[in-house]
């Protein structure tokens, strides 16, 4: 396995919210990338976010792992939940905070820091 | 958008409704919308992977910039 499909997994199984997006939740670089953005705030979640743009070799890797082609990816705990449609459907319906609280707890929003991960 | 309407009819030939919308006007931002008895019982996850499976084609040639998913079961 490559050192950066390693991080990447690393990055999946350790972070509560992993967000795969094109720039950075302060500069987003993609109309999609901001809709996941949005829908995970507006839940409260913790994002750290890793920016794909660096490297095309991340998107490559991260698509290998996840089975998604496209970007961007949120994982809860390690588990894909989907793209950018997944999460504005999720948060409509208020399952993605119901799917927060039972992985990281219902005191999630408590811990809902922001940070961004750079893996090259 | 033809094309893609073809790739969609041909994996889900049974979709009670399947829809390709050119967001943009342009040819590259488009919005698909299928409802079929298979979603039925599958994760949202797993339904878009059987939509994106449709349309690797285009989404790997670069025919397709940006993709807007909404799928339906029965």
């Amino acid at each position: 396995m490559s050192e950066l499909k390693d991080k990447i997994q690393d990055v999946i199984d350790s972070e509560p919210v992993a967000l795969f997006m094109k720039g950075t939740p302060d500069l987003v670089m993609c109309g999609n990338s901001q809709r996941a953005i949005d829908a995970l705030r507006g839940a409260g979640a913790p994002i750290t976010a890793v920016n794909v743009l660096p490297d095309p070799e991340i998107r490559q890797e991260l698509s290998a792992i996840s089975g998604w082609p496209t970007i961007p990816q949120v994982f809860i705990k390690g588990e894909l939940v989907g793209g950018a449609d997944i999460a504005e459907e999720l948060a409509a319906s208020g399952e993605l905070e119901e799917k927060l609280s039972e992985k990281l707890g219902p005191d999630y929003r408590g811990r809902a820091v922001q940070k961004v991960e750079a893996l090259t | 958008m033809e094309r893609l309407e073809t790739l969609l009819r041909g994996a889900f030939p049974e979709a009670t409704d399947l829809r390709v919308v050119d967001r943009t006007g342009t040819g590259d931002h488009f919005h698909v919308l299928v409802k079929d008895v298979r979603f039925d019982g599958l994760s949202l996850v797993d339904q878009h992977k059987l939509v994106y499976a449709a349309l690797d084609e285009p989404l790997k040639d670069g025919t397709i910039h940006e993709l807007r998913i909404t799928t339906k079961g029965s």
